[in-house]
């Protein structure tokens, strides 16, 4: 299955890109599966926060198909 | 209650005043509005610029949801959010929340609430530009008259 990652921030910066799409052939993805069999060699940054399909999440948030899943840092709006 | 996110300046004042000739006159009787506006200092540093970054559709969406929790939760009977990004310099508005409600108790609580959500849970991002050169803000600071979240 795809999955779209998008990254924002200091996170784009520390991924090098501000979106990928990701082919994932595991059936019981979660986001920490996401993170660390796909994304990256490294543990998620502490503080990192995680939306799937523009919801807030956490990394055992399971995945499907088409499912868009963003890593940010803390938020600073207002 | 429209969400407004803005890549350009945008005057606060006005756009308030232009809202409220839409709503019906008499049935509102106060009206709050909290202005955020960009400093040219932070955490001891200078600020020349300021850049803000968002997440289209999923910003405009939780700030829909902390206006909805407000409505809930106080006697309002209305909300207008507007949010700007892009490059920003000092004394620039940053960000507007306006609240009309029956009472004025109401309307100051609504008001609260809505920015404290929006700091917390809109993913907005601050990048700010000085001599010391660019830095992500690294969190926000936290109300600590009162929390509403």
């Amino acid at each position: 299955m795809q999955i779209n990652v998008k990254y924002f921030a200091s996170m784009r910066e520390r991924m090098g890109c501000a979106e990928q799409q990701v082919q994932v052939s595991e059936l019981s993805l979660t986001v920490e599966k996401l993170w660390q069999g796909y994304l990256a060699d490294v543990p998620l940054p502490v503080n990192t926060l995680v939306a799937v399909n523009m919801e807030y999440c956490d990394l055992t948030t399971p995945l499907g198909e088409g499912d868009e899943v963003a890593f940010f840092p803390p938020v600073t709006g207002g | 209650m429209p969400v407004l996110i803005k890549p350009h300046r945008f005057d606060p004042y006005a756009a308030l005043v232009e809202y409220q000739k839409g709503l019906r006159a008499g049935s509102y009787g106060a009206v709050v509005s909290f202005v955020g506006v960009m400093r040219d200092f932070n955490q001891g540093g200078e600020v020349s610029t300021m850049t803000l970054e968002y997440y289209p559709g999923m910003t405009e969406k939780q700030i829909e949801r902390s206006c909805q929790m407000a409505l809930e939760k106080y006697s309002m009977d209305d909300a207008l959010v507007i949010h700007r990004v892009g490059e920003i310099t000092p004394d620039e508005p940053i960000v507007l929340v306006a609240v009309w409600s029956a009472h004025r108790s109401a309307a100051f609580d609504g008001c609260r609430c809505i920015i404290n959500d929006l700091k917390q849970h809109a993913p907005f991002w601050k990048s700010e530009q000085g001599q010391q050169g660019t830095r992500w803000v690294a969190t926000n600071t936290p109300d600590i008259t009162k929390d509403d979240t």
